[in-house]
C-alpha cells in the first residue's frame, strides 16, 4: 500500500493550525500515490475528539492517543507510536510540520528508523514512482531538489506553503494502544507562552522593523500596525535590532533567525543585508518602507515607499484601520 | 565536565551564492567560509562548564574536507582541548553525517553532547536529534538556557510564541540556539595555544543515505519592484495596490 502518515501536531488537546496544512499535503501525495493518509494525533485530554476534525482534510484513519501525559509534547512517546505505526503499516511517507515540534520530532523520528529526511520542504511530486521534494537551502539562497530512493521517505513541511484543502476523507477514528512508556527527556511545561501574537513563521502577515525605527521605544508604532491588521500578523525584526537587545531573538528574520514566507511582509526601517533577504523573500509580497532610496530591501519588494518609518507607519496604520471598519 | 561539541565549516551568512555550472554544487569563489554560528553557542557552552567544574575535557568534531582543519583550529583557540577531523564527502542528506558521528561518539565518555541547532548550509536541522536517537539518548533541540544540576538537565527550547521545558538525565545532546550565551572570540594566546593542541585526522567512508540530489537552483525571481511614492502621501496608493493589484488586504 501507498499510505502517507501525517503527524499531527496539537497543543493542549489541540489541533496546532499546521496540523491541517499537514494532512492536507499528505491527501495531495496520497492522491498522487493511490494511497491512504493516516494522521497521527497525540495528546491531552479532549485530543482525540479534536483530531476527528481531520477528516474534513483528508484522513483516511484518525490514530489517536489521549492521555494527559500527552498534554505537552512527548517525543519518546511519539517516536515510539510512529516507529510501530510505521512497521505495522510500511508507508511511503511519513509528513511531519516543519515546526518546532515537527523538526524535532521529524529528526528523532529519521534516526529510529535510519531513515533519511527531508527538512523544510516547499514543493512536491512523484516521478517514476518515487517521491521529489524541492527544499531551500542556504537559508533560500538556493533551491535543492533531491529524490527519496527509499522509503518511507521523511517530509518536514515548511509551515504556511502548503494551503489548507476541505476534502472529505473516510475519516475512521481508532484509539492507539500507546501508554507513557521509558521517558528520555520529559517535556515538564510550557513557560512564556504568549500567545496575543503568532509565531513570525505562521502568521499571515509579518510586520518586521530594523534599525531605522532608531529605539525600541518606537516598536509600539509597528504593534499598532499588527493590531490593524488583524490576528493574522505579527511582530518580526532585523538582526541588528535583535543583536542591539531592542527585540527577542525569537522575531528575528533571516538565516540566522527564521525564514518565513508570509502572504505580506512589512519591512520597516530594514535595510535588507543579505542574510536577512535569503529569510523573506519567499514572501507573497514584500512592502518596504525606508528613508533610503538605494537600500538593498527595495530590490526584493514589490512595492516600495521612499520615506520616514515615523510618518509612514501611522499613516499606513490608520488607512488600514479606515478599511477594516468599512468591512474591507 | 566532559563535553564533545559537532561543528561545522559553512559559508559566512552574508555570503553571496551562486549554483555552480554542474547544477549541483556552489560557486565557492568569493565565498568567505567560517564557524557555523550556532556551533559557537555550542562550544561555548561546553568551555564555560568544563571552567565551572573545574576539570574535563571538551573535544570538537566535524565531518568535511581537509579545509574544516581551519574550523577546528577556531574552535581549539576559543578553548577546546582536542580535536577530530573526519574526512568524507559531505551531501545533502544529513543521515549519513549523523551515523559517521554517532559511530566515532559511540565508546567516547561525555557528559554532554552539544550541536549548533542548525548548519546554515543545508539548513537540515536534523544531526542532532538523529545523534541522539542512534545512541539511545536524551535531546533537546533549539535550546536557549541550560541548567545542570547533579547529572540531571533543565533546558528551555524555544518553540512558537514561548519555550518548553525540557528535563534529562545526563549524558544528552543539546543543540543551541543564539542566546544560550555570548560565545567568546579567540584570544591571541588562544590561537597560539591552538596550534600545539592535539587534532586527530581520519578518513571515513560515508554510507549513502535515503536522498539523492538531483539539482540546484537559484532562487525563484521575484516580480519587478515598484517604487510607489515617497512619504506618508504614498500610503493611499500603495493601500490601493495591496487591494485591487494583489489583493492581500
Amino acid at each position: 500500500m501507498a499510505d502517507v502518515i501525517a503527524y499531527a501536531e496539537m497543543r493542549d488537546g489541540t489541533l496546532r493550525p499546521v496540523a491541517r496544512e499537514t494532512v492536507s499535503a499528505a491527501r495531495v501525495l496520497a492522491d498522487e500515490l493511490g494511497g491512504n493518509v493516516v494522521a497521527v494525533a497525540l495528546g491531552g485530554p479532549g485530543s482525540a475528539d479534536a483530531a476527528r476534525e481531520l477528516a474534513g482534510y483528508g484522513a483516511d484513519r484518525i490514530l489517536t492517543a489521549e492521555n494527559e501525559a500527552f498534554a505537552n509534547y512527548d517525543p519518546d512517546s511519539a517516536v515510539r507510536a510512529i516507529e510501530s505505526i510505521a512497521g505495522d503499516m510500511s508507508p511511503v511517507a511519513i509528513v511531519f510540520p516543519a515546526s518546532a515540534q515537527g523538526k524535532d520530532l521529524s529528526a528523532r523520528v529519521a534516526g529510529r528508523l535510519d531513515r533519511s529526511l527531508a527538512s523544510e520542504v516547499t514543493e512536491f511530486d512523484v516521478e517514476d514512482g518515487s517521491i521529489v521534494v524541492t527544499r531551500p537551502v542556504y537559508a533560500g539562497k538556493a533551491y535543492a531538489r533531491l529524490r527519496f530512493r527509499e522509503t518511507p521517505a521523511l517530509i518536514s513541511l515548511r509551515p504556511n506553503v502548503f494551503p489548507v484543502v476541505k476534502k472529505q476523507g473516510a475519516g475512521v477514528a481508532e484509539a492507539l494502544d500507546l501508554e507513557p512508556g521509558e521517558v528520555r527527556t520529559r517535556v515538564s511545561g510550557i513557560e512564556g507562552g504568549s500567545r496575543e501574537r503568532l509565531d513570525v513563521r505562521e502568521a499571515d502577515v509579518v510586520v518586521a522593523g530594523g534599525r531605522g525605527m532608531q529605539a525600541p521605544e518606537h516598536w509600539k508604532m509597528l504593534d499598532d500596525l499588527v493590531d490593524a491588521l488583524g490576528p493574522q500578523a505579527t511582530l518580526g525584526a532585523s538582526r541588528a535590532v535583535v543583536d542591539a537587545g531592542w527585540r527577542p531573538h525569537g522575531e528575528q528574520v533571516g538565516q540566522t533567525g527564521k525564514v518565513v514566507s508570509p502572504s505580506l511582509y512589512f519591512a520597516i526601517g530594514i535595510s535588507g543585508a543579505i542574510q536577512h533577504l535569503a529569510g523573506m523573500q519567499t514572501a507573497n509580497v514584500i512592502v518596504a518602507v525606508n528613508k533610503d532610496p538605494e537600500a538593498p530591501i527595495f530590490s526584493v519588494a514589490n512595492y516600495g515607499i521612499v520615506g520616514d518609518a515615523f510618518e509612514v507607519v501611522p499613516r499606513l496604520t490608520e488607512e488600514i484601520r479606515t478599511l477594516r471598519d468599512s468591512g474591507g | 565536565m566532559n563535553s564533545i561539541v559537532c561543528i561545522k565549516r559553512v559559508p559566512d551568512s552574508e555570503a553571496r551564492i551562486r549554483v555552480a555550472a554542474d547544477g549541483r554544487s556552489i560557486d565557492p569563489s568569493g565565498v568567505k567560509f567560517d564557524m557555523n554560528e550556532y556551533d559557537k553557542y555550542a562550544i561555548e557552552e561546553a568551555i564555560q562548564r568544563r571552567e565551572a567544574a573545574g576539570d574535563g575535557q571538551v573535544t570538537v568534531i566535524t565531518v568535511g574536507g581537509d579545509e574544516a582543519r581551519e574550523t577546528l583550529r577556531q574552535a581549539l583557540a576559543m578553548g577546546a582541548d582536542d580535536a577530530v577531523l573526519l574526512r568524507a564527502d559531505v551531501s545533502l542528506d544529513g543521515l549519513p553525517i549523523a551515523r559517521a558521528l554517532a559511530d566515532e561518539i559511540r565508546g567516547r565518555p561525555f557528559d554532554l553532547l552539544l550541536f549548533g541547532k542548525q548548519a546554515i548550509d543545508d539548513d537540515g536541522m536534523q544531526v542532532p536529534a538523529m545523534v541522539s536517537e542512534l545512541l539511545g539518548l536524551p535531546c533537546a533541540t533549539v535550546v536557549v538556557s541550560l541548567q545542570i544540576e547533579n547529572g540531571r538537565a533543565i533546558a528551555r527550547r524555544e518553540i512558537e510564541g514561548g519555550h518548553e521545558v525540557v528535563e534529562f538525565e545526563l549524558p544528552g545532546v543539546i543543540a543551541a540556539q543564539k542566546g544560550l550565551n555570548e560565545p567568546r572570540y579567540p584570544s591571541l594566546k588562544g590561537i597560539m595555544a591552538a596550534k600545539k593542541k592535539p587534532l586527530e585526522e581520519k578518513d571515513v567512508a560515508l554510507v549513502d543515505g535515503g536522498l539523492e540530489l538531483v539539482g540546484l537552483t537559484g532562487p525563484p525571481a521575484r516580480p519587478e519592484p515598484q517604487i510607489v511614492g515617497e512619504g506618508a502621501e504614498a500610503v493611499p496608493e500603495l493601500v490601493r495596490r495591496l487591494r485591487q493589484e494583489v489583493k492581500v488586504l
